[in-house]
């Protein structure tokens, strides 16, 4: 089995869905000759031709706009939107229409489509290269929305959205684009979407995360057991329709739970998290849960390592809500 | 959605006599169902009504001129169109009143339908998103080598919108078989065009797009015709796509225009008239009736179609419904 990074992972997944199946076609910004501003599109051009690997205008609205309209043809595109934080231009296409088109036409339409976007800090980017948009898109019925920490995750997620009959919003972690390597198979496998995975198993404290964040809860976790404290770290995988299941099993085997994203706290996607929590799984906590998250300021530059919720954050959370 | 493809029938052709007389007994029909609509909703009947009265020209001019494989991305005022294209009409009357018998479930506001039967895409409220659809769905067929043509049906007020210019830029790159008609009629709800562009006219924006634009009388269901078939045509030889203004105006009467073209060839009479006028009355008191009658939707439908299968926090949220007295 071939060790990837996650960048090689989506690339491998788009190359063989496009193989596979001949609707499925790659747009927009800089996607074509030169492979994605990431290359996570690279060499599909020379493969697949122009007509299926598509340089685009420069319009997020267009982009999803048209990719809308290829769905209805029966084609099912995979847009790029080269950062999320450009995703904005293409907000009513994708509010408005995309995740609507199902419902309002009683089934009769639907707008299949995946759009793949970076997301996250900690590269230096800034407001407009940084910000993890999830639960504008969560709070949308309509949509699903997908987030891997891993490229067998992200290899096999991808195929599984593309294969999803709803349309899919596939957010892509850039801090560890390139960092997070492991074995990914060769050819096809899907990892079914509404599934968490628990990557490090615990009975003290459960720390929910998910994308780049993961890896700060697992180190969290690793200094947390050196004070006596056993987190059961859970990756979402898919953020919506999320896996209630699993994040109920496990806070009846803990009853404390600290939440970890990068976005803003302030009606992020951890508040909900919190609030399904107490519904479900009241009578079994120990302590209140708890959130990591951004802070409720736009995405700093020159002190994105002060405002990204990274382990030395997360630590405190995880020692406190032990000892309540 | 596999398009059939059929050959080019009304291309070049000029519109067959039976096929005006066809067109304008819709055209009647059309005018007698927003009359009615209208009504209703004055009576409080009806929450709103997306009226076509004095647009019809434009509308069953440009649908007339669409080959059978071509697909309409509409915005609202077009049910006539979809009638004249194999929506039945007790379809639409049941969108109207969002009942049971509504193809959308009752989901929608009055207008905004969808009609696979009549190759009419889905509508929705915020103005000018069609565009863009059109543009995708006439660019996929493109690239699958199907011969189909997409039809983008929009009002003056659109062309201020992010989507027409998204839109149009699109076409024009990739050369989308789509025609764009954009029905002027001077007003956007209460803003007139000198407050939706300071350009002289509509159609010559589509020249910085490098998409030809035209100009022609709205009210003219002849060169309504014309424009859109040539612009069809030549969206068919993989030219590209055209912008068409289409200006109506209150000065004539565009359904009355038709009617005079047909009597002067004796093609109509005033008792072909009456008759065709009391037969759509009698088909409208049957077809109105029978649509307000119906139920609405079960409410536990509302859960339905906002994705494939549904999801856990829907079938809780089901469950709540159900618990709730009717």
């Amino acid at each position: 089995m071939p060790e990837m990074n996650m960048v090689g992972a989506i690339n491998d997944a788009l190359r063989h869905e496009m193989r596979k199946d001949p609707r499925v076609l790659v747009m927009g910004e800089d996607v074509g000759k030169v492979g994605g501003v990431f290359r996570v599109t690279q060499g599909l051009f020379e493969e697949f031709g122009e007509d299926r690997v598509i340089d685009t205008p420069l319009s997020e609205g267009g982009i999803i706009g048209t990719a809308i309209g290829m769905a209805l043809y029966g084609l099912v595109p995979v847009p790029e939107i080269q950062f999320a934080d450009f995703i904005y231009p293409a907000f009513d296409q994708i509010v408005s229409e995309l995740a609507k088109m199902r419902y309002r036409s009683g089934g009769e339409y639907a707008s299949k489509i995946v759009i793949r976007s970076p997301v996250g800090g900690g590269i230096r980017g800034g407001h407009y290269h940084s910000q993890s948009p999830e639960a504008l898109f969560i709070h949308t019925a309509g949509l699903k929305v997908v987030c891997p920490s891993n490229p067998y995750d992200a290899k096999g997620l991808l195929l599984a959205s593309i294969r999803d009959p709803d349309p899919v919003l596939f957010f892509e972690p850039k801090r560890v684009y390139r960092a997070a390597k492991g074995d990914v198979p060769e050819g096809d496998y899907t990892v079914e979407l509404g599934k968490a995975a628990v990557t490090r198993p615990g009975k003290h404290v459960t720390v929910i995360a998910w994308g780049a964040m993961l890896y700060e809860a697992l180190a969290a976790a690793d200094e947390a057991a050196k004070q006596g404290v056993e987190c059961e770290v859970l990756d979402l995988r898919t953020l919506w329709p999320v896996d209630i299941d699993a994040i109920v099993a496990s806070v009846k085997k803990t009853g404390r739970v600290v939440v970890v994203h990068e976005a803003p706290k302030t009606c992020g996607f951890g508040a909900e998290l919190v609030a399904l929590i107490n519904e479900k799984a009241f009578v079994h906590l120990e302590a209140p849960p708890i959130r990591v998250a951004g802070f409720d300021t736009p995405f700093p530059y020159s002190l994105e390592m002060e405002y990204l919720p990274l382990a030395h954050r997360i630590l405190p959370a995880v020692l406190d809500t032990a000892r309540f | 959605m596999v398009a059939t493809v059929t050959p080019l029938r009304t291309l070049d052709a000029p519109l067959a006599d039976e096929r005006v007389v066809a067109l304008y007994k819709h055209m009647v029909l059309a005018r007698a169902l927003d009359e009615r609509l209208v009504h209703l909703q004055k009576e409080g009947k009806l929450a709103s009504h997306l009226s076509a009265i004095g647009e019809e020209a434009t509308i069953f001019g440009g649908i007339a001129a669409l080959r059978e494989q071509d697909w309409v991305f509409h915005y609202g005022r077009e049910a006539g169109g979809a009638l004249f294209r194999g929506m039945p009409l007790a379809s639409y009357l049941s969108h109207v009143f969002g009942s049971s018998g509504d193809g959308g479930k009752g989901r929608q506001m009055p207008g905004t339908f969808a009609s696979r039967a009549a190759r009419f895409a889905s509508a929705s409220a915020p103005i000018g998103t069609q565009i863009t659809h059109a543009v995708g769905f006439a660019w996929a067929a493109k690239l699958k080598k199907d011969d189909v043509v997409a039809l983008s049906c929009f009002g003056e007020g659109a062309t201020s919108s992010g989507d027409f210019h998204t839109g149009l830029n699109f076409a024009g790159v990739f050369k989308a078989p789509v025609v764009f008609l954009c029905r002027n009629n001077g007003w956007a709800i209460s803003v007139p065009a000198e407050r939706q562009t300071a350009a002289s006219s509509f159609w010559l924006k589509g020249i910085a797009y490098g998409v030809p634009g035209v100009a022609v009388d709205g009210n003219d269901l002849f060169a309504v015709h014309k424009a859109v078939a040539a612009a069809v045509q030549r969206a068919a030889r993989g030219e590209g796509a055209t912008l068409i203004e289409a200006t109506t105006s209150r000065k004539t009467d565009p359904v009355a225009r038709v009617k005079e073209h047909l009597e002067a060839r004796h093609l109509w009479s005033e008792k072909d008239d009456a008759e065709h006028a009391s037969r759509v009355r009698a088909e409208l008191d049957v077809a109105l009736a029978l649509a307000q009658s119906e139920p609405l939707p079960p409410r536990e439908s509302m859960f339905d179609d906002v994705y494939r299968s549904v999801p856990w926090h829907l079938h809780e949220e089901r469950e709540e419904l159900q618990k709730c007295p009717k």
